[in-house]
């Protein structure tokens, strides 16, 4: 009998096509997965009767020799930052608990009409600030993965790490991910999974959980680069509700997926080679540039002089803007309200946000609050929007040379949680290299590419240009291909 | 630049986040670490780098002018509007008195 769980989102479309299982099968199987690993802590909340349901439609409609969408039968997590109407949507807050909106998100919504189905609502940083799962107000989300010969609980990366600690785990064969400023790709790598954020635009926002507006996109992260690709096109398209949905059409991604890079030229970074990188992620960045060498393509040296600055202007302009999108919260709304006795509306504000907000959050919200003040806005914001906009101007210049940009997406393997928490800064420092694609908006990807002697996976990560997602996929297809990464964890839960 | 524990307090009060005394001296050399970290990008000559205001270029739509185009932004939704409001009263969400 076939283990479903091993299966990933395009063999369980063609096989519940193809009539070699039902939908049902792969539904009920990954509901079991799902319920026997509570000890990952992935999931905030599970539905296996949304999965379940979703799946009799899709068999239903096999019966009836009716089309079952790109992404039919396939039963995803739903990280727990898009609205799900009725289902509880946190953005793995206190202040949210218990919030069941009244509305779907464009992004789940594209997924049912695709024919997926949901399992449950993945844990992960709380309102997506963080980059190792631990800043969720439901407990940090432990990774599959253990480093060789301890049992320390590792981290599965963040902001989405319920979303890569599932799939890592085979507990679903795909789920949602938003990249902020790298929690897609870092998770991703952490776990030894794909992960592709677009171009900024191709995913609606509308009903995700606002962190930093300029900067935040959704994207799937699943277990090959072919499955990336069906499930992007399922969750992209046109979005009359977000103002800064992308008026075009969503490619064929996964039609046109080809492996051989001849003619293409891939830009190699320098400012990427920063001290105190791992020496085998430095490894893994030379056998990639083999691989693509391999597969036909010329790799060449480009130059992105400002990348030491992406980093600390992105730690200005997001949480300038979440403390913006976070002001929301204030217990009148929606969420936890917290009205000490005889407070005034004021009070009551100051004391839901400071029991409903975790420390982390309440860091940006007040970096924020004090780099968009009357006197600092300039100094701060402003240089910080500058330095965007050289940040941008680097990638252009690098893309008049090249392709396809090929780094490393992180410069150190997953750590032990709890092993970074003394300073914010060393955490923050995790993003380096996923940073400046998102402050560029440009399509980056991370892709599975060795285990470093700890026996922990290492990603490396593609970026292109604007609206490149299919020059991204086909250099990670040819990376992955050549990698033959096949190590899974080794169950433990 | 550096912030003091008085600073912090006032921008925790802007922020409407209570913040105990603890949680203050927690804070303060935390968000000093950071401002410090970033005071880096002061290195940086901008003059005449324009700060970016779209990150892809999109410009603004214009939908049809017609009432209720798109229905789940429209209007008619008073009680989707309060379902989820902590205190909700006549149709308005509730909160403290204002007015003395």
């Amino acid at each position: 009998m076939t283990d479903f769980t091993q299966l990933g989102v395009k063999d369980i479309r063609d096989g519940v096509a193809g009539g070699d299982f039902t939908a049902r099968e792969v539904a009920e199987s990954f509901n079991a997965a799902v319920a026997a690993a509570a000890e990952l802590n992935a999931f905030i909340v599970t539905t296996p009767d949304h999965a379940l349901a979703a799946a009799d439609a899709v068999d239903a409609k096999r019966a009836k020799g009716e089309s079952l969408g790109k992404m039919g039968g396939v039963p995803i997590g739903m990280k727990d930052l898009f609205a799900t109407k009725g289902v509880q949507t946190t953005a793995a807050s206190h202040i949210l608990e218990g919030f069941k909106p009244e509305y779907e998100s464009t992004v789940s919504q594209n997924l049912w009409d695709a024919g997926a189905g949901m399992l449950g609502k993945l844990n992960l940083d709380q309102f997506a600030m963080g980059s190792s799962n631990e800043t969720s107000y439901f407990g940090n989300v432990n990774s599959p993965w253990k480093k060789e010969g301890t049992n320390s609980a590792m981290s599965p990366g963040g902001s989405s790490g319920g979303s890569s600690s599932a799939v890592a785990a085979r507990i679903a064969p795909a789920a949602t991910g938003t990249d902020t400023g790298g929690s897609i790709r870092q998770p991703a790598a952490f776990t030894g999974i794909c992960g592709i954020k677009p171009t900024y635009g191709r995913c609606s926002r509308w009903g995700v959980v606002a962190f930093a507006s300029s900067l935040d996109q959704a994207g799937p992260m699943a277990r090959s680069v072919e499955d990336c690709a069906i499930m992007l096109e399922a969750m992209a398209g046109f979005d009359p509700k977000d103002a800064t949905s992308l008026q075009m059409d969503v490619p064929n991604w996964e039609a046109a997926l080809n492996a051989d890079l001849k003619g293409k030229k891939v830009g190699i970074p320098k400012e990427y080679r920063m001290d105190g990188t791992d020496q085998a992620i430095l490894d893994s960045w030379e056998q990639g540039k083999a691989m693509l060498r391999d597969a036909g393509a010329e790799i060449v040296d480009v130059s992105l002089p400002h990348t030491k600055y992406a980093l600390p202007a992105y730690y200005i302009i997001a949480p300038a803007e979440a403390s913006s999108n976070l002001a929301r919260y204030d217990g009148v709304r929606y969420g936890l309200r917290d009205l000490p006795d005889g407070a005034g509306l004021q009070d009551m504000y100051a004391a839901t946000r400071a029991a409903g907000f975790g420390d982390e959050v309440k860091r940006r919200v007040l970096i924020g609050t004090y780099v968009l003040s009357a006197g600092f806005y300039d100094a701060y914001y402003t240089q910080a929007q500058k330095i965007r906009t050289l940040v941008a101007q680097d990638f252009e210049k690098a893309f008049a040379e090249c392709d396809v940009i090929l780094a490393p997406t992180t410069p150190t393997a997953s750590f032990p949680l709890g092993s970074l928490d003394a300073d914010p800064l060393t955490m923050y420092l995790n993003d380096v290299f996923a940073v400046p694609a998102s402050l560029a908006g440009l399509p980056a990807m991370s892709v599975p590419a060795m285990l470093n002697p700890d026996g922990l996976p290492l990603g490396l990560q593609l970026v292109g240009k604007p609206f490149d997602e299919q020059g991204v996929l086909d250099a990670g297809l040819a990376i992955q291909q050549r990698a033959g990464f096949e190590a899974q964890p080794e169950k433990w839960w | 630049m550096s912030v003091t524990r008085e600073e912090v307090a006032k921008i925790a009060s802007l922020a409407r986040i209570k913040m105990g005394d603890a949680e203050l001296d927690k804070m303060v050399p935390e968000l000093n670490n950071i401002l410090d970290w970033v005071e880096q990008l002061g290195e940086v000559d901008t003059s005449g780098v324009e700060p970016m205001t779209a990150v892809i270029p999109n410009s603004l739509r214009l939908r049809d002018d017609v009432v209720d185009a798109i229905p789940e932004t429209s209007g008619g939704r008073r009680d989707d509007v309060l379902a989820n409001a902590p205190v909700a009263e006549h149709g308005f969400f509730g909160v403290p008195k204002v007015i003395e």
